[in-house]
């Protein structure tokens, strides 16, 4: 199959062409290294799963898919053009967005203030016309609310819209923090483990969240996780890691199907 | 636009809708709460917006008679879809949304609905579970299509699209809605409504226009309702009240209706609509006061002796000012300081500030509850009704409001009490027939036009008042004979802020028992404060200092019971904490939260015969059903206690 064809999905999502290719990453950390030669590309509108055991080098990983680390070694290629290393201020205005394994949101602030600042990257109006609440930071402001409460209706937390985050329970926080992720209208949406720490229910809800972000607005998503039942049932493509290398990659079935696989979960003697 | 409206032809709800389109165009007729903002349509756009959903209709073949199930929480949307297909000549059937499918599928076979109106993908899929059962029905209209990209689309529409299909086709297709509009009167049926179903499978009931209308009028009057009113819909749409409120009552007098903006912020949007008219279950101001007394509880010293010295004045005073009996000038001062410190910012705080006309109805309410909120100075009232009443049987009149009786006739309502007990009543508003069931109407309604509400009760001579004892299939008899009605009992029991719910057994048997369900906020906030600790439902229903409160409770209605001449024996001797909360997802309650008392003696038939072999504890497994249809088990060990016990003639003397 050539893999710059788009196809379309047994559920009828359409899968374009390559968003983002890695070729031959190499990162260290003084003298660890944390991912070892790995290449794998994102296709547009799919989910794509990264997983493995822990210390495998994942959250490495999505850190150098948004640029947050910049590899030793190895390109990055996004959107077709080979990606240098970047200011935080270019890493966030490349529409990339983020969800955090552990929760960072500004505790004090309410839901709707917090997915506000995922707006953040789009509002270009000058210090002096905010202050004064003038001209063009009024209509920015009314446009960018709509988008905000559109993100609100959609992950439905209506009823928690002006309560400060630090009140609300676990499966909420995680809920409002892709509320932020998801009011930035990402081309990439990254989530680095949704669902950890979650029940039964939350996982459920957070999975049909997912895809109906996938479905809905055509977002690619490049997701961490644990639990290889959700990962199995939402992802189209899985890359497999374990200690920084890369020891498999394919369809859920596949992966599901790699002796690798199987040796790095159960665990064998390693040498 | 469609001119049928003549003087003195109102007499179908499409008619009064042309009427409020032309009289009060420019008035608020809907108001929905959507991404942060109250959104609102006048009465000329919601003519509009119903008359494009109307042609819509047309446009996929809907015919005169059909019936059009409607599923979704209370929006605009849905209230339009009633009105377009009664426009079409189509009757609407609403559903409860919270019904799982295979309840669903029953009613929609049963009603051979043709297409339903259905909210999002919650509901979509639902009914498609159970759509290749449904030979008659032809197609699902979707509000929001979210998630559904990828469903078959040769029988899903969007609700939307529907109306702009009909607004393209309106040079077409206005003359034949014209004529089917034209076509209507007062005896074509206006709605299809689902009774709960107490007992046995639900019953359609069928109201005509005429129902719904004269009933709308003689109430609307009653009650002086006027255009400038407002409500909020909150309450399940399926339910007939909702309909009464929401259409009938909106649309004679050209009333706002508000919808809130998710179940979950019914509280707040409350308190931003401010409505005049308002309708609530016991249930709804019983858990209001106990959040109010839970925050009281954890308020500052001054603070409670604050509420504490107004309030004391306020039950004195409020009730009389309501009632327009004098009220001395001190009093009445202090009032007023109370109003401006207590009273007004707490009745603010519960969304209730404007409220001219409340009603509550469906179980019998606290005095102390019912009492708390007149004194607040909000004129809460009571109403009896039933579905097949189009509601009003009887309702209190401003001035005569009492805790202990339901007032008299509404406008226009006859009223006999049978020689067993049982509330017989005949009026304008009574339902035409239950859908393919002549049996159950013959059994229901008489030839000459009364129906028996299955109450028993009696009207009090003084007053003319109505007062219900219980449902009169549940009255009967202890083995020495004497009157046993367990709903006298347990709404005694339930006017305490820790029993959520109780079950009162005794018929045929030498004396009553009792199955309690404790409220989890009231009960759980309470431990907390005598540091009680807790993981479960479960284990806090079965603490023991938990079981000494509740049995002081039951003591407490014991005493109370003795005074009653005719109900004395119906003192509950012994009592145990249910593990679980009676749900309607396990078929315990009905879906407006009615107690199936069969279906629980017979789940619990274990427990049962444990409250009679005197047995002081029993272990049993429960099966319980989650919100998605799937089903667990729960095991427990139950305690059982007995009560104190009074001889009347004690407490009499």
């Amino acid at each position: 199959m050539n893999k710059q064809d788009s196809y379309v999905t047994a559920d009828g999502r359409t899968i374009g062409a390559t968003v983002m290719e890695m070729k031959n990453i190499t990162l260290r950390f003084g003298g660890v290294t944390a991912i070892k030669d790995i290449s794998f590309d994102i296709r547009e509108g799919e989910v794509r799963a990264i997983i493995g055991p822990n210390g495998a080098g994942k959250s490495s990983m999505l850190n150098v898919i948004n640029g947050f680390y910049h590899p030793q070694e190895g390109e990055v290629w996004f959107h077709g053009e080979r990606r240098h290393a970047m200011k935080p201020h270019q890493i966030a205005k490349q529409g990339i967005a983020r969800t955090f394994q552990n929760i960072a949101l500004f505790k004090g602030m309410s839901t709707l203030d917090n997915i506000m600042t995922g707006r953040l990257t789009h509002m270009n109006s000058g210090m002096f016309s905010q202050m004064m609440w003038w001209g063009g930071a009024q209509a920015e402001e009314v446009a960018n609310r709509e988008i905000v409460e559109k993100v609100i209706d959609f992950l439905e937390i209506q009823a928690i819209r002006k309560t400060p985050v630090g009140r609300l329970p676990y499966g909420f926080q995680k809920r409002v923090e892709l509320g932020r992720a998801l009011a930035a209208e990402p081309k990439l949406l990254l989530l680095d483990e949704p669902m950890a720490g979650m029940n039964v229910e939350e996982k459920e809800d957070m999975s049909r969240f997912i895809l109906d972000v996938n479905d809905e607005f055509g977002t690619t998503i490049a997701l961490i996780e644990h639990d290889m039942g959700v990962v199995m049932d939402i992802a189209d493509r899985v890359v497999v890691m374990d200690y920084g290398k890369k020891i498999g990659d394919g369809t859920p079935d596949e992966v599901r199907n790699n002796q690798a696989v199987i040796d790095a979960y159960l665990g064998v003697a390693h040498d | 636009m469609t001119n049928i409206t003549t003087a003195g032809a109102l007499d179908t709800v499409p008619r009064l809708l042309a009427r409020n389109a032309k009289v009060y165009a420019d008035k608020a007729a809907y108001r929905e709460k959507e991404y942060g903002i109250w959104q609102s349509w006048t009465w000329a756009q919601t003519s509009e917006e119903i008359q494009a959903l109307a042609l819509g209709f047309l446009t996929l073949g809907m015919k005169e008679g059909d019936h059009i199930a409607i599923v979704g929480r209370n929006r605009p949307y849905f209230y339009w879809a009633m009105v377009a297909a009664q426009s079409v000549g189509a009757v609407p059937v609403p559903l409860y949304k919270d019904a799982v499918a295979e309840e669903m599928a029953y009613v929609l076979d049963h009603c051979s609905a043709r297409f339903v109106v259905a909210e999002d993908q919650e509901q979509v899929d639902k009914i498609i579970d159970v759509m290749d059962d449904l030979k008659t029905l032809d197609g699902i209209i979707a509000l929001d299509s979210g998630g559904m990209r990828k469903y078959e689309k040769s029988a899903l529409f969007n609700y939307r699209e529907l109306q702009q299909t009909g607004r393209d086709k309106k040079s077409e297709l206005q003359a034949e809605l014209d004529k089917r509009l034209g076509d209507q009167g007062p005896d074509t049926t206006c709605v299809m409504l689902y009774t709960s179903g107490t007992t046995g499978r639900p019953k359609g009931v069928v109201l005509s226009n005429r129902n719904i209308i004269e009933t709308a009028k003689g109430t609307c009057e009653f009650d002086h309702l006027v255009a400038d009113d407002s409500v909020l819909a909150y309450l399940p749409m399926a339910w007939v009240g909702d309909f009464i409120f929401s259409i009938a009552q909106a649309y004679w007098s050209g009333f706002c209706v508000g919808c809130p903006e998710s179940q979950e912020t019914m509280q707040k949007d409350l308190n931003e609509v401010g409505p005049t008219y308002f309708f609530a279950p016991p249930r709804y101001f019983e858990g209001l006061l106990t959040s109010v007394q839970i925050r009281m509880e954890d308020a500052g010293p001054f603070k409670r002796w604050l509420f504490k010295t107004f309030m004391e004045n306020a039950k004195d005073v409020g009730p009389k000012l309501l009632d327009g009996k004098s009220v001395g000038l001190v009093e009445r001062l202090k009032y007023n300081l109370g109003k401006i410190l207590i009273t007004g910012p707490l009745k603010n705080t519960l969304g209730l500030s404007r409220v001219r006309v409340g009603y509550t109805a469906g179980e019998a309410i606290g005095p102390e509850l019912f009492d708390f909120y007149r004194s607040l100075g909000i004129n809460l009232k009571q109403l009896y009704g039933q579905t097949e009443a189009s509601v009003f049987i009887t309702q209190q009149r401003d001035g005569e409001v009492r805790a202990d009786t339901v007032g008299t006739p509404s406008p226009g309502v006859e009223l006999r009490i049978d020689d067993n007990g049982e509330v017989f009543y005949r009026s304008a508003g009574s339902f035409e027939r239950y859908y393919k069931n002549p049996e159950s109407t013959k059994d229901t309604k008489d030839p000459e036009g009364w129906v028996a509400t299955g109450d028993a009760g009696f009207i009090e001579k003084d007053s003319g008042h109505l007062r219900i004892i219980d449902r009169a299939k549940d009255v009967g008899k202890l083995k020495d004979g004497s009157m046993y009605a367990p709903k006298f009992v347990e709404n005694k029991l339930k006017f305490y802020a820790n029993i959520l719910e109780s079950v009162v057994f005794g018929n045929g048997k030498d004396n009553c028992v009792a199955f309690i369900n404790i409220d989890l906020t009231a009960v759980g906030n309470w431990a907390e404060r005598n540091n009680i600790a807790y993981s479960s439902y479960q284990e806090l229903a079965g603490h023991p200092k938990v079981y000494e409160m509740i049995q002081a409770n039951i003591e407490e209605v014991n005493a109370s019971v003795a005074e009653d001449e005719m109900l004395s024996g119906c003192q509950i001797t012994r009592f145990l904490i249910l593990h679980k909360e009676l749900d309607a997802d396990d078929g315990e309650l009905t879906r407006t939260q009615k107690v199936r008392r069969s279906v629980i003696a017979e789940k619990y038939a274990d427990l049962l015969d444990a409250l009679y072999d005197g047995s002081t504890s029993i272990f049993t497994e429960t099966e319980v059903t989650y919100e998605d249809g799937r089903k667990g088990e729960i095991t427990a060990t139950l305690e059982i206690r007995d009560a104190a016990t009074y001889d009347r003639k004690k407490v009499a003397a």
